[in-house]
């Protein structure tokens, strides 16, 4: 057995040992054991990955093949390189902080959060199209579920339109697998295989726009995007967490892994249309998150203009700024995770997320304030956290672009810097600094201890990614070539 | 010369150091950690210093660049890479030195000045990072290292502004500061990207090198606009520089800024932040003087407004701090003219020459009179003129330092400003008449408005205070002592045998006619601030009346935070953000996404009577769906 296997085994092995305990502090054993092994296997797993990528060039490391449904060719085939590692090793960091950031949920949150991170992890490992879809479905439709029952404000309304229209978006997705499958001319369904074959550019043309459009709902591609605020407004915090911080890049890692890689000249034919609605999206999403008065609604459009930024990067079809994609996928997960748990924790003990009604909280909690500072700090871009080395290098990519229009677009997104920090200094500003609003506020406590192991390890990835960027190098370097050396991509 | 490296390494450790132990260290031991760190930090860089310019020197007639130390930290191409290193060359060498020296007082008069306030430890913190960025910018091998401290001084120099932060105008104020310079910032990025597009690298050696070739070759024939790649890559550049550096109409943070504690006021907002716009130009000067020499006339022109302009506002404004403020951007604006009218190689190169001289000297008279407005204002607890007056008697120390300070700003010989103010002004004269005519003035305004402030604070009519003024303490008076003797004697130095624009060293005199005609039109100045605010009268009143409009525009600094406060809130804001937000609300998500779910509805409410439930009604439809069937199949 592949030991890929097993970031779908421990979370659903979480799964069935929730059906057995019930105590709340066997509840929180199960899930703090859990997530731990999880990332403490994600970090096993890069050592190893480091350790066979140096004998082996195969573009998959530690594959595992089983025919699961031969008649269509549907294997349970796994797989990872150095980008999908980054993204289980994402998944896990973000997984363990929504643990810590969820401490008084009940077992059946619980049940649900371990089925929606099965599929999340799943999906990453996945090297078969359809696996991969299933296991995109196993992660969304926890997700109903989780906002509709445990989330706040408007839950059903925004529970319906997420689930409706990720749904949508999945349609799409599962027309342009059966497209890709049955125009291939190669009665397979691993990616691998597939990407050696050339889909007739006939097909690409139709399919590629699905396959985009579809993941890239999911990454909030403008525009195509109005389920993410109202969902990560009602959204417990945890589940804001994981969407912003793991699903949102998996809707980014299917449009690289699958659209770009899989259908490269329709990309390269179709990218100034995307290169347009994405780097629109950049600057909508930074200009309406400007005007909000919800944290989390600020935070929302910010994720939109944030990943954003990763498909416009993507469409650049550069390794430069595909690179540059890779870094702020993890950069954005991270930093959003980091944002929702610390405004969770905020609201946990003010009731309210509403700017208006909120100030001087750095007097009263000030472990929280500063996080949320920092987590602001790495959005808006600061050197020495994550964000930066992630947007220059798509700024600098994609300016390389031999094509005008290209050039000309980034300019545009990178007007995005400055309203970043219009908003979040707002944010900061009326929040944490001042007089404090509310005289009951004064009685409230900081972090507790939970909650601050939630944020250290997010920090704490943060920082690495900021400070020694040219450590992931090689890992997104390596995943990236055989993308780059297809015919198609400059 | 590897031991620089420390120079950059000790700040951040203490940063680091009290960043993380906060509270846990009391006040006294922050301070002492600090004021050591910087101690040897200030140490170090004269040493570097000494090496640099007398053991090392000229070799080969110049002085040579070095960089003792380099890594690659994030690589973009196979070209194009973001190194951290350490660049060693005259003008960063002084810059060292300049910024070790200041905030090594600043720190120490921060002990006392900042005695009893809540956050000593987080002050002292913050003030490291500064120090760290700071000399991390100057040092900067490439022009994308320089962006990354440039973007670290500005988190410092925002969290600083914004010491005080339960005090919502200095919160303001910081936010202000940090997004005008990032939108400043903005047009530094773009640049960057443009000449890095064109030139393959980012790295100042190479962009320099035989007089900007590399530039000039890779960009001829890109023209945008009348205006060539190079010329647009540079202007660009510029903008980012002229938001540090508060020139026009970027400048209103900067006067805003005086909400931070005084002695970072002194350190970020006058002595060594602010004029990175000027190191910068000067730092690509070749680029900019043989590729882009449009820019550079550009930045001579938008300099002597700059300096004109703020020099008129100083002479209105009643807040000290924002006296200061003022005259901080008109002296800035002052070294910009100054690379503007610069030629290049030798004495040719006199404006770049006495760029650098200034800032030199107006860094220690600066910090100087920062330093002893906040004795004043610590003494009197309130920054407005109307509070102060017949203050000498009270504070005999710091008004001796501040008089020193005011002379040598108005160029009085033999004080420091005198020497670099001569140049500057030398250098006009040989270049461009209207540009000197227009510093000439300045040099006037300013010891004018200097002299008022003086004669308001120590002169004047003695006001009723809550009690009485006390001198200030030793840690205080010390750097101000420090700072005096800088002040008097760095004029003396032979600058330009050691940085010029092409690092060959050369003998700058002094013009006699030029150096008379400055010392004059200060003198005047001095004399009409003495007749009109020495002893309490009604002249000042009168004068201001006379000059009706004018005035009282200058009262309001001529509008200009208005004129953006337009643009960024009424024009941007509600014109764009709120009806971007609305129409996300309520066209995609009302029209396209809830639209869609009302159609399905309705379609599913229109056909849902079939579904009734009525078994009759589906036998009948039933029964009639066979028949068609069997008719369909008799018949056809």
């Amino acid at each position: 057995m592949s030991i890929l296997s097993l970031f779908v085994l421990i979370p659903a092995a979480m799964l069935l040992c929730l059906f057995l305990c019930k105590g709340t502090k066997a509840i929180r054993a199960v899930m703090v054991a859990g997530a731990s092994a999880l990332l403490a296997l994600s970090l096993v797993l890069v050592g190893l990955f480091v350790k066979e990528r140096a004998v082996s060039d195969t573009a998959m490391l530690f594959t595992q093949d089983i025919v699961w449904y031969a008649p269509l060719n549907i294997h349970y085939a796994v797989g990872v390189d150095g980008i999908s590692v980054l993204m289980l090793v994402l998944s896990a960091a973000v997984t363990f902080g929504a643990v810590f950031s969820s401490w008084s949920m009940s077992r059946h949150y619980f049940m649900w959060f371990c089925l929606l991170i099965t599929g999340a992890f799943g999906f990453f490992i996945s090297t078969d199209l359809f696996t991969m879809f299933m296991f995109y479905e196993t992660a969304l439709i926890p997700m109903y579920l989780l906002v509709g029952v445990w989330g706040t404000g408007r839950k059903e309304y925004s529970a319906m339109k997420l689930a409706l229209m990720l749904m949508g978006a999945s349609a799409l997705l599962l027309i342009g697998i059966l497209g890709i499958y049955f125009t291939s001319g190669h009665t397979t369904m691993n990616i691998v295989e597939l990407a050696e074959q050339q889909i007739p550019l006939a097909h690409q043309r139709w399919i590629f726009p699905m396959m985009f459009i579809g993941f890239g709902t999911l990454c909030a591609l403008f525009p195509f995007h109005t389920w993410s605020p109202d969902g990560y407004a009602s959204a417990p915090a945890a589940v804001s967490m994981l969407h912003a911080g793991v699903l949102k890049k998996l809707g980014a890692y299917g449009c690289f892994r699958v659209a770009v890689s899989l259908m490269p000249q329709g990309a390269h034919e179709q990218a100034w249309i995307f290169l347009i609605l994405s780097g629109a999206g950049v600057v909508y999403g930074a200009l309406c998150a400007v005007r909000q008065t919800d944290l989390k609604y600020i935070n929302a459009y910010s994720s939109v203009s944030h990943c954003g930024l990763i498909l416009f990067a993507i469409m650049m079809l550069n390794g430069t700024a595909m690179r540059g994609a890779v870094l702020q996928m993890l950069s954005h997960g991270l930093t959003a995770a980091l944002f929702f748990a610390v405004i969770g924790m905020i609201y946990g003990r003010t009731h309210t997320r509403d700017l208006r009604e909120m100030g001087g909280l750095m007097r009263v909690m000030p472990f929280l304030s500063v996080s949320y500072i920092i987590a602001g700090l790495a959005s808006l871009g600061l050197p020495g956290l994550s964000g930066f080395a992630a947007e220059m290098t798509i700024f600098v990519g994609s300016f390389q672009h031999p094509e005008i229009l290209h050039r000309v677009l980034s300019v545009v997104a990178t007007g995005s810097i400055v309203i970043t920090a219009v908003y979040v200094l707002r944010a900061v500003g009326k929040v944490f600094y001042g007089p404090v609003q509310n005289e009951q506020h004064l009685q409230l406590t900081d972090a507790a201890w939970y909650d601050k192991i939630a944020i250290v390890v997010l920090m704490a990835g943060i920082g690495l990614i900021g400070l020694v960027p040219s450590s992931l190098y090689n890992l997104i370097e390596n995943g990236l070539g055989p993308i780059l050396r297809q015919p198609g991509a400059s | 010369m590897a031991f620089t490296l420390f120079i950059l390494l000790i700040p951040l450790c203490v940063f680091l150091l009290l960043a993380l132990s906060g509270k846990r260290l009391s006040a006294g031991v922050t301070g002492v950690i600090g004021t050591l760190g910087m101690a040897v930090v200030a140490g170090l860089s004269c040493f570097s210093a000494y090496r640099y310019f007398f053991v090392i020197g000229q070799s080969g007639g110049n002085f040579p660049a070095l960089v003792p130390f380099s890594f690659e930290w994030l690589r973009f191409t196979d070209t194009l890479s973001i190194d951290l290193g350490i660049l060693l060359d005259p003008i960063s060498v002084m810059m060292l030195t300049v910024i070790s020296t200041v905030s090594l007082t600043v720190h120490l008069y921060s002990v006392g000045y900042m005695r009893g306030e809540q956050g000593f430890q987080r002050y002292c913190a913050f003030l490291s990072l500064f120090t760290f960025s700071m000399l991390g910018l100057v040092m900067a091998t490439n022009i994308f290292q320089m962006y990354v401290f440039w973007e670290l001084v500005g988190l410092s120099s925002y969290l600083l502004i914004g010491f005080y932060y339960t005090k919502p105008a200095a919160v303001a104020a910081s936010k202000k500061a940090f997004i005008v310079t990032r939108f400043a910032d903005l047009g530094f990025l773009i640049g960057i990207l443009l000449l890095s597009y064109c030139t393959g690298t980012f790295d100042f050696g190479e962009l320099t090198a035989n007089n900007g070739l590399l530039v000039i070759g890779s960009t001829t024939g890109m023209a945008f606009l009348g205006l060539s790649a190079a010329s647009w890559a540079l202007a660009l550049i510029f903008i980012g520089g002229a938001g540090k550096s508060a020139m026009f109409p970027l400048h209103v943070w900067l006067p805003d800024a005086m909400e931070g504690p005084t002695p970072v006021s002194a350190l970020i907002h006058a002595a060594t932040m602010v004029v990175a716009g000027v190191f910068l130009v000067a730092r690509m000067f070749p680029v900019y003087y043989f590729a882009a020499h449009d820019v550079l006339m550009l930045i001579g022109y938008v300099g002597a407004f700059t300096a004109l302009f703020a020099a008129v506002v100083a002479v209105t404004q009643t807040d000290i701090k924002r006296v200061l403020a003022y005259s901080t951007i008109s002296q800035i604006a002052y070294m910009m003219t100054a690379l503007g009218v610069s030629g290049f190689s030798g004495p040719d190169g006199l404006g770049y020459t006495s760029s650098m001289f200034h800032l030199f000297t107006h860094a220690f008279f600066k910090a100087l009179l920062f330093l002893g407005a906040g004795a004043v204002i610590r003494a009197v607890h309130s920054n407005e003129m109307s509070r102060m007056g017949g203050l000498r008697k009270h504070l005999p120390v710091t008004h001796v330092a501040f008089l020193v300070a005011c002379l040598a700003i108005a160029g009085i010989p033999p004080l420091s400003g005198f020497f670099s103010k001569d140049q500057i002004l030398d250098a006009a004269f040989h270049h461009d008449k209207v540009l000197f005519v227009a510093l000439w003035l300045v040099a006037g305004l300013t010891a004018f408005y200097m002299f008022r402030l003086y004669y308001n604070i120590f002169w004047g009519k003695e006001r009723t205070y809550e009690h009485k003024p006390r001198e200030a303490s030793w840690t205080m008076l010390v750097p101000l002592g420090i700072l005096v003797v800088l002040t008097a004697v760095t004029g003396f130095f032979p600058f330009s045998k050691f940085i010029s624009s092409d690092d060959m060293g050369y003998a700058a005199g002094i013009n006699r006619g030029v150096a008379a005609s400055g010392v004059a039109v200060a003198l005047i100045g001095i004399l009409a601030a003495r007749m009109l605010y020495r002893k309490e009268n009604d002249r000042p009143a009168q004068l201001a009346a006379r000059m009706g409009g004018f005035y009282r525009a200058a009262v309001e600094k001529f509008y200009i935070d208005e004129v953006w406060m337009f643009v960024t809130k009424k024009v941007i804001i509600n014109c764009v953000a709120r009806p971007l937000a609305w129409f996300d609300r309520h066209v995609i998500d009302g029209v396209l996404v809830d639209g869609t779910g009302r159609l399905t509805e309705k379609i599913a409410g229109s056909i849902k009577g079939m579904q009734s439930g009525q078994v009759q009604y589906y036998a009948l439809v039933f029964i009639a769906g066979a028949l068609a069937v069997a008719v369909w199949a008799i018949y056809i």
